[in-house]
Parts: structure tokens; C-alpha cells; sequence
């Protein structure tokens, strides 16, 4: 059987000796290699080119850091074979298909809902368990799936969440904004963050009203149109969920027209990755990001932030990595304790995960029947000198805030 | 051309059934039933992967055969065809995922919508003698616009996405198009075979013909008092509505639609790309073409990962330059010259 | 709204309508005379602004210093394209023309890709984040820049095709490419530089392109449209439609925004398009050709 699958270089002379006994059949490897039992085969699939290259090739780096990290937790050994969706529903479909049919016994992605979605059909048929690492769109764990599991929070999550670390951010630093205006990017998160937001925010006594609404589109190439308007509504402060793209145009805008809000308070990506620290240096300082995040007290997260300041010097720990990680923690996990690969013990094995040494915020990785684990909760993240700290929620929190930001105009 | 009682519609078929299989060479109506018997026995010989990627290679080969009606056959460059396969999808997934309409009776929706669609683009261009490029630049234009209505429509969540409710795969639901991909892929084969056999019959037809003297030359077309507005009119229209039930499969196949995938025009170019490389115009160039594209992209993929290749972007270079070459050696397409070398070559019309 | 931000909002629009428009002339050259869909258009423009990014990460050039040479490299890229690759394509129909430039597209992204990595690349010149205040009315320094380098590149290629020999046999084998042949223009030749030169100018919006935007490698195709609708909307092979076009696109998107949802403003663009493509086929300032 010619070996098809991609394995990274570590892996190919462990499946070089695979296929030469001819138990390269999926389901069937029985031998037991030098580790007690053959690394279980993980099929990851993520969009490493195309419109989401960039999210997907870091993400990536969760899945290159994790072999020596697995090993140290002393959980079995993982044979990853990288697919790339290349950003396209039916892409990521067709390779779902092929990593299976090359024998994965568990996939792990694609960051992207739609390319989710698509994944989740052939895992549930397939009967082949598929980890979610991130994908937000509530309605992927609604299908009544018994192979997909998603760690990671839902629309609706990050906007609860998210509304009470606020609160118990503007409680610790004795201030909030009167007023916001609310910016979002017209995409698949954004406009399901903007359709919760009417829900979920009249539960939390918000101490601010919204004074505008804008949202734009996802390929801008200018906003200073949008920053203008949001400028006029003379808010406190500026609500954001958006994109790494719009995260700098908006925040040159900013410095360009002299505005700086009391504060910047970002319920999404783009305002805390690693891109928009180095590229805009001094002036990335002080927005404030509510998202799904590591907990830096967590003893896990210090050995992925090492790990990863090894082998990527410069990059901070962030979500992509964190969750991309946790993903291929719960397949090393229920392998171990399901003791198999067989594809349906490993699904019952990760139905009944407890994993609480973890890295993100929250108690730890459960999953409830539907296949979500509804424990994870957002950190407030804030940008200081290039680094990320969190101040919110207490448990994981590490620096204390600063508030109101630094004018941009005073920052040369 | 309308039949009165059920004698003259069974003879009306059966002319036409006779015209569409007559005078096809020997060789290339083997090659035909040949192709079509191992498309029918393939689930039985092929790994789900690869009745994956023939269910994308065949649905390819039906929208590269709805855009050569316009395009190769009534000569009329359409950039924006993913408009009519997004309000297919779209229309056909609110109806199922809302109201519990099954596709096929959604899909009886969507025809008249895709029609009106079609010729509001056609009748525009066609009166303003918008041709060429700038037709071309029209339908994106429509395309563009229909992105981002969409993404903006809250009755189908916008851009938020269109999820389909998914029931589990105990048994196929072909009424309901819920099932394995062993009953999509029959589905898909069907509707490509059909089409062909439809754009066969139309070839063989009066407007065939006046559409290839369109084609070559509108002024003379015209002159021997063919009305070329009313012949374009409906290549549109017919172009439109088949391309509309691709949407349709699109969306009970895949389960999420979002306007920024399924009305980008990436999703035009993806399509029309097998007609051309397949060959323009020709019957059995769109099918050609589909396997060509579809095979490739997967070889490359296959080949790379084989060599340990594992760099995100390389495919497609390797992509590119595939199709650089073969427009640039083959401007006709693979078809016209692989037919001369298996000696079908009668199928350029 | 008070009114200062209508003012606000409308020197916006207009100067990115003239960054638009600069991007756009490099296309304006090339579809209005040579003919050929270029589909690669806005990808030709991220190889300038990489090369920008590249040259002022290595060696901190300046980019209003690479603005030249830039143009120049493009110069020569274009007019190999054209000599090697394009030449047999322009007498072949649309369709043929357009697969062959999607595939360069599809070329130039990825090797991008592979070469860049996907993360978008910026230049922070000690100007980048510029603005002049004037009263309630602020104006952003790179893209007043950007938009000056704008007319003055439009202004030279007038100049260029109205008064230098050159030039007229250019826009000669535009008008009537058979008399071009009659007459003994290289026509061959002539139609490489064309390419060049269109190519050249791409090279140098990019360069300004840089000041303004991040470049990812997967920024080309959205240019490649927005410079489509602009050519067309302003008139083909004419450079002051070509600026009128992006003006005309940049203040109504800007309009738009202000009046109603900025997410939806390209709508607006698209609709001024299909209004020129009916009424006015040739654009608002194109006559039959250059």
C-alpha cells in the first residue's frame, strides 16, 4: 500500500517500519512500536493557503510545538498528517475524505465554520471523531453529531462571556464608558457576534448604550470613511469585532484622525495577534481584547510558552495556538485512556474527557452530550509593550489595567 | 413545437430522442457508453475519496456544460454564473431549512427566479448592446451585487451563513436529498448526463443552429433573418436555470451557505474554467475538461504530499502553470485535439 | 451629522479615488490599447509592493525613492510578459485571454505565498502616519501624496501619448491595428511596450500603494476588479477617465458609507458601473479609443 499521507520527518521513519510490516491499515495497526502502541494517525486540517493563510499557517504552530509537549505529559505518541482546506468548503471536504480514506483515525480543525461544517459531515459518517480547534458558528454542535467534539466557545459564549469580564473590568478599575460605538466586520463572525449582541447585552446591565452601529466589509482596503462616522457619534469608547486586516486599518485611521477612544474593547481576533503588535509597535499598545485566551497562571501554559519561544523566537502564545494545541491534548488523551484506536472508543473516551492541567481560561476541557465543552470562558486581554497581559478574570489574570489609553499623538 | 395529445408528444420524443443519436461516430458513441458504464458501476470500484472527488468532477462537468450553452454555444461571455447557482442553493436550502419544502419542489422555485434572473442580465445587455468584455464585466457586476445583497439579507441569516439541519445517515432520503454520497454522486450523474443529452438536443435543433451563426457572426445571423436578441434571450435563460440546480445540489451536498463563498467570483471562475480547458463550444469538452482540472489538482496534491512536500501554496503554482500550458499549446482546448488523435474528432460543432 | 464631517468624509473619498485611479492607469494602458483582459492586474501590483516592502525592510529605502526603479523593474516585467507570453494571445478570443491571465494570477499569489508567507507585510515610514489639520478638516498625509503621484503620472502619460512619437504609433496601433501594419509600425513591439508601460505604472501605484495599505499576497484580486469597474466607468485608453472613474467610485463609496451602511457601499460602485456599461459603453470620458 503506497503511503500517501504526509507525516512530518519525525514520523516517517516510525511509519516507514509501519508500512514495511504492511499494518498500515487504518483500524488495524496492532504493532507495538517503541512506545508501548503505534502513534495514533491525526488528520489535521487547517487553511494554510488562500484568504485565511495566515490564520491557518499559525495555528499550524500549536500542531509543530505539540509532539515534545505530549511527550512530556507522558501521553501517547501522535502521527499528524497536515492537510490544507486551502481556505474552500470543498476542499476541505475532498481532503477530510482523503486523510481518512490514507487511515486518520481523528481529525482535528479547520478553524474556518463553513470548512467546519463541511469536515463534521464526513467525521459523523465516516464514524471517525473530529476535535474541533476553533470555529465559533453555534450550529455545528446543534446537529445531533455523536463524532464531533468542539473545544472551543460559540458566538454566544464569547458575547456572554465576554459582557462579564467587562463588568468585572470596569468594577476593577472604578470607570466605564457612557457610551460606545460598535464596530464589526460583515463576516461570518462578526454578524453573528452583532445578531447576539441584541440578545445577550440587555442580561448584563451593560453600564453603557451603543451610539452607532457600523459595519463594513470584510475585503476593505480603506476605512477611514467608517472611523470618520465612528469619530462623529463622540462615544467613550469603541466596541470592535473584527479581523487582523481591519484591526490595523482602523487603528492608523485612529492615529491619522486624531481620535483616541477612552478605550479600545475588541470581542474578537486582530487587535491582540502577534502581526499587529509588531506592526504597528508603540501604537498597538492599550486596546483591550475579551476573548478566548490561555490562562498564563496555568503551569501547561508556561511549557506551551516556552515550547513555542523555542522553536518560533518572537511569536506570543496566543488563541490559534492554545486551542490548536488542546485539540491534539484531548486526541493524545483519549487515546490513552480509550487504549485503542478504534475510532468509536475514542469518541466514547473523548465524550467523557476531564482534562483540568489545560491551558485556556476556565476550569478545564469537558465535553456536554452534544460534543461542546460550554465550560471554556474569554480572558480580557491587553496589549502592553508587545506583550499580552491578562487582567480579567481574576484566576488568570496577571497584570492589572491600564485605563483610559495613552493618547496615540503622545506616543513618537 | 408544442404536441396536442399524448401521440404526438411520444412521437415529438422520439424524433428527438433519434436526432440526438444520430449521426455520432462509432468510436465516440463507445467512448460515450463506455464512460457512462463505469460512471454507473464506479461507487462499486472506488474508495469514498475518490467517489468524493468524482462527485466534484461531475458537478463540474453539469456547470461547465450550463455555461457552454451561453458561452460556446450563443457566444456570450458570462463571468458571473455563480449568481444563478447561489440563488439556487439559497432559495432551495431557505425553503427546506424554514418551511420543510423538499428540494426538488424548491427546486420548482427556483427556476422561475433564475429565468427572470438570467434574462433581466440578457435583456440589459443584449437591448444596450453590451457585448464582449464589457458583457463580461456585467454579469460580475450582478454577481458582486447579489454577494453583497446577501450579506446583508437577514432572512437568510446574511453573512452570518445558511446552515441546513443534518440528519444522520441511516438511510438516503432522495425526495428530501438527505443521504450518503453514493446517492449524491447518482444524483449529480444524472443531471450531468441529462444536460448533456439536453445540450445535444439543443445543438441538434433550430436553436443550435442559430446559435453557432450568432456565435460566428451576429451581423450575418441577422441578415438571414435570424432574431439574434430573442436566440441570445434564451441561452441565458436555459444557461441559467441548469446552473440554478447546481446551487441546489451545492447546498443539500455541503449544508452551509455563506454569500461570500457561494456568490464570489472565484466560484464563476472555478466553473467556467473546464469548458475552456476541456474546449469551448464542444460537447464532450466541459466533461473533459472537469476530469482534466479536478484529476490535476488532485494528482499535484497526491504527488507533493508524496514527495514530503508539505508547502501550502505550492499546488497551486504547479496548478497555474498546468493551465498556462495547456492554453498556450492547446488554445482550442483538450478535447478538439484529442479527439483528432482518437479520430472522434466530429464532435467540434 | 454636523457638517464638518461631510467634509471630512468627501476629501476622503476623493483622495482615495485618486489612489484608485492611480492603480487603475497602469490598466487603462494595457486594456485600452493592447486589448488584453489583463486579470493579473492587481497581483502585477503586489509584486511592486513587495518588492517595495522588501527593498525598505533590507536596505530602508524610502519608497518615494524606489518609486522609479520600481517602475522601471515592472517596465521590464511587463514587456517580457508580453513579448513572451501574451504576444500570440491578442488576436485569440477573450475567454482564451482571460484563462491565461487567471493562471498568472493564480502564479503570482502563490509563489507570493510561498516566498512572503501569508502574513501581511507593511512599510512605517517616519510619514506614515502624517495628517495636515485644517481647521475641523484633516487630511492624511500618504494618501495626498498618493494622490499627487496620481496626476502626475496620468499627466506624463498624456503627454506621452499626445506629443512623443512614440507615443502617437502607440496610440496609432490602437485606433487601427491594420493600418498600423499597413503603415510598417512594429507593431509586435510596440504593443510590448505598451504593456511595459502600463506595467510600469502599476509598479509605481504599488510603490505608493504600499504607504497606505498592509500586502498580503492575497490582496491582488480585489484590485484587479476595483480597477476593472474603475477603467470602464471612466473610459477605456483615457487617463483622465481613468481618474475620473476612481474619483467617482472613491467619493460615492465614501458617500455611501457616511449615508448608509459601509458594508455595503461597493454596491454603490457596482451600480455606477452597470449605469456607464448601458448608457455610456465607452465611459464617461472614452471615445472609440485612446
Amino acid at each position: 500500500m503506497p503511503r500517501r499521507n504526509h507525516l512530518s520527518r519525525r514520523y516517517l521513519l516510525a511509519s516507514a517500519v509501519a508500512g514495511a510490516t504492511g499494518l498500515a491499515m487504518p483500524g488495524m495497526v496492532r504493532a507495538q512500536g517503541a512506545g508501548g502502541r503505534p502513534p495514533l494517525k491525526v488528520g489535521v486540517l487547517l487553511p494554510r493557503s488562500g484568504f485565511e493563510a495566515s490564520i491557518g499557517q499559525d495555528c499550524q504552530r500549536g500542531v509543530d510545538i505539540a509532539p515534545g509537549i505530549l511527550k512530556s505529559l507522558n501521553l501517547p505518541e501522535l502521527a499528524v498528517m497536515n492537510a490544507d482546506t486551502e481556505s474552500n468548503v470543498d476542499v476541505a471536504r475532498e481532503r477530510a475524505e482523503k486523510l481518512i480514506n490514507d487511515g486518520a483515525q481523528l481529525l482535528v480543525g479547520a478553524f474556518d465554520s463553513g470548512q467546519t461544517t463541511a469536515i463534521a459531515q464526513v467525521a459523523e459518517q465516516k464514524g471517525i471523531p473530529l476535535v474541533i480547534n476553533i470555529a465559533a458558528a453555534p450550529d455545528i454542535t446543534e446537529q445531533g453529531y455523536k463524532f464531533v467534539f468542539r473545544n472551543f466557545l460559540t458566538a454566544q459564549m464569547i458575547l456572554g462571556s465576554a459582557f462579564e469580564n467587562q463588568l468585572e473590568l470596569f468594577n476593577l478599575i472604578g470607570a466605564a464608558p457612557k457610551s460606545v460605538v460598535y464596530m464589526h466586520v460583515n463576516d461570518t463572525f462578526g454578524t453573528a457576534m452583532s445578531k447576539g449582541i441584541g440578545a445577550v447585552m440587555p442580561k448584563f446591565n451593560m453600564p453603557y448604550k451603543i451610539a452607532d452601529e457600523i459595519a463594513y466589509d470584510p475585503t476593505a482596503r480603506d476605512l477611514s470613511v467608517e472611523v470618520t462616522k465612528a469619530k462623529a457619534a463622540n462615544a467613550d469608547a469603541l466596541l470592535v469585532v473584527g479581523r487582523l486586516n481591519d484591526a490595523m486599518l482602523i487603528t492608523r485611521e485612529l492615529v491619522k484622525q486624531r481620535w483616541t477612544p477612552q478605550a479600545i474593547l475588541s470581542m474578537g481576533p486582530g487587535w491582540y495577534e502577534d502581526q499587529y503588535l509588531k506592526t504597528l509597535g508603540k501604537l498597538s499598545d492599550g486596546p483591550i481584547s475579551l476573548v478566548p485566551f490561555q490562562d498564563p497562571n496555568k503551569k501547561l501554559t508556561k511549557v506551551l510558552e516556552a515550547a513555542l519561544a523555542k522553536a518560533y523566537p518572537g511569536i506570543n502564545l496566543s488563541t490559534n495556538h492554545v486551542y490548536t494545541f488542546e485539540a491534539l491534548l484531548i486526541a493524545a488523551d483519549a487515546y490513552k485512556r480509550a487504549g485503542t484506536s478504534d475510532p468509536k472508543a475514542l469518541a466514547d473516551a473523548i465524550r467523557t474527557t476531564n482534562i483540568t492541567d489545560n491551558v485556556s481560561i476556565g476550569p478545564g476541557i469537558q465535553f456536554n452530550a452534544k460534543g461542546q465543552n460550554d465550560k471554556l470562558k474569554c480572558g480580557t486581554i491587553q496589549n502592553r509593550a508587545g506583550k499580552l497581559v491578562v487582567l480579567t478574570p481574576k484566576a488568570a489574570a496577571n497584570a492589572k489595567p491600564e485605563w483610559p489609553m495613552a493618547p496615540y499623538q503622545n506616543r513618537a | 413545437m408544442v404536441a396536442k395529445t399524448p401521440v404526438h408528444v411520444l412521437d415529438y420524443l422520439t424524433r428527438l430522442t433519434a436526432s440526438v443519436f444520430a449521426d455520432i461516430p462509432p468510436r465516440a458513441m463507445i467512448l460515450l457508453v463506455t464512460l457512462l458504464a463505469l460512471l454507473l458501476i464506479a461507487p462499486w470500484l472506488i474508495n469514498d475519496y475518490l467517489l468524493t472527488v468524482l462527485i466534484v468532477v461531475l458537478y463540474f462537468a453539469f456547470t461547465g456544460q450550463a455555461w457552454n450553452i451561453m458561452m460556446g454555444f450563443a457566444g456570450q461571455l458570462s463571468l458571473g454564473h455563480a449568481i444563478y447557482a447561489g440563488l439556487g442553493g439559497y432559495i432551495a436550502a431557505v425553503l427546506f431549512a424554514r418551511f420543510g419544502i423538499a428540494p426538488w419542489l424548491g427546486f420548482l422555485a427556483v427556476i422561475p427566479v433564475a429565468a427572470v434572473c438570467g434574462a433581466t442580465i440578457g435583456f440589459l445587455a443584449f437591448r444596450f448592446r453590451v457585448a464582449g468584455v464589457y458583457f463580461a464585466i456585467l454579469t460580475i457586476a450582478f454577481a458582486e451585487f447579489a454577494r453583497i445583497g446577501f450579506d446583508h439579507l437577514d432572512f437568510v441569516n446574511a453573512s452570518a451563513g445558511l446552515f441546513l439541519p443534518v440528519a444522520q445517515y441511516a438511510h438516503n432520503d432522495l425526495w428530501r436529498l438527505r443521504g450518503n454520497p453514493t446517492m449524491f454522486y447518482y444524483v449529480i450523474l444524472t443531471a450531468a448526463a441529462l444536460v448533456f443529452v439536453l445540450c445535444r438536443a439543443l445543438l441538434k435543433s433550430r436553436p443550435g443552429y442559430c446559435w453557432l451563426a450568432i456565435r460566428e457572426d451576429e451581423q450575418a445571423a441577422r441578415a438571414v433573418g435570424i432574431d439574434s436578441f430573442h436566440y441570445k434571450m434564451a441561452a441565458v435563460m436555459i444557461s441559467a436555470v441548469i446552473t440554478s440546480f447546481a446551487g441546489v445540489f451545492y447546498a443539500f451536498f455541503y449544508n452551509n451557505l455563506f454569500p461570500e463563498q457561494v456568490f464570489n467570483i472565484s466560484r464563476s471562475i472555478e466553473m467556467i474554467l473546464g469548458p475552456i480547458i476541456g474546449g469551448i463550444g464542444t460537447l464532450f469538452g466541459p466533461i473533459l475538461g472537469a476530469f482534466v482540472l479536478t484529476g490535476l489538482a488532485e494528482a499535484l496534491n497526491t504527488a507533493l504530499i508524496a514527495l514530503g512536500f508539505d508547502l501550502p501554496g505550492a499546488k497551486q503554482v504547479f496548478y497555474g502553470i498546468c493551465l498556462l500550458l495547456v492554453v498556450v499549446v492547446l488554445p482550442d482546448g483538450v478535447w478538439p485535439w484529442l479527439a483528432r488523435l482518437i479520430g472522434v474528432d466530429e464532435a467540434r460543432r | 451629522m454636523p457638517i464638518d464631517v461631510y467634509l471630512n468624509v468627501a476629501v476622503a473619498g476623493i483622495l482615495t479615488g485618486l489612489v484608485y485611479g492611480l492603480m487603475a492607469l497602469g490598466l487603462s494602458v494595457i486594456f485600452g490599447v493592447v486589448r488584453v483582459v489583463n486579470f493579473a492586474h492587481g497581483e502585477m501590483m503586489s509584486i511592486a509592493m513587495y518588492l517595495t516592502v522588501l527593498l525598505f525592510s533590507s536596505l530602508n529605502l524610502d519608497p518615494l525613492v524606489m518609486l522609479v526603479p520600481i517602475a522601471a523593474v515592472l517596465f521590464v516585467f511587463g514587456y517580457a510578459l508580453q513579448a513572451g507570453l501574451i504576444n500570440p494571445f491578442i488576436s485569440r478570443p477573450e475567454h482564451s485571454q482571460f484563462l491565461l491571465l487567471v493562471a498568472l494570477a493564480l502564479i503570482i499569489v502563490n509563489t507570493l505565498l510561498i516566498i512572503f508567507g501569508p502574513d501581511a507585510r507593511t512599510v512605517q515610514t517616519s510619514y506614515t502616519f502624517d495628517s495636515f489639520q485644517l481647521g475641523a478638516l484633516i487630511v492624511d498625509a500618504t494618501k495626498l501624496y498618493a494622490g499627487a503621484a496620481a496626476i502626475v503620472v496620468a499627466a506624463l502619460l498624456f503627454a506621452f501619448f499626445r506629443l512623443a512619437p512614440l507615443g502617437k504609433a502607440i496610440r496609432a496601433c490602437a485606433d487601427n491595428y491594420t493600418g498600423a501594419l499597413v503603415v510598417g509600425l512594429d507593431v509586435k513591439r510596440l504593443y510590448a511596450l505598451t504593456f511595459g508601460i502600463g506595467a510600469a505604472c502599476v509598479g509605481a501605484a504599488g510603490v505608493m500603494m504600499t504607504l497606505i495599505v498592509d500586502v498580503t499576497p492575497i490582496i491582488g484580486p480585489t484590485y484587479t476588479l476595483l480597477a476593472f469597474v474603475i477603467v470602464i466607468t471612466g473610459g477605456l485608453g483615457s487617463m483622465a477617465g481613468a481618474l475620473l472613474g476612481g474619483l467617482l467610485i472613491g467619493v460615492t463609496e465614501a458617500l455611501a458609507g457616511l449615508l448608509f451602511t459601509p458594508s455595503a457601499k461597493s454596491m454603490f460602485a457596482f451600480a455606477i458601473l452597470v449605469l456607464v456599461l448601458l448608457f455610456r459603453p465607452q465611459g464617461i470620458l472614452g471615445r472609440r479609443s485612446i
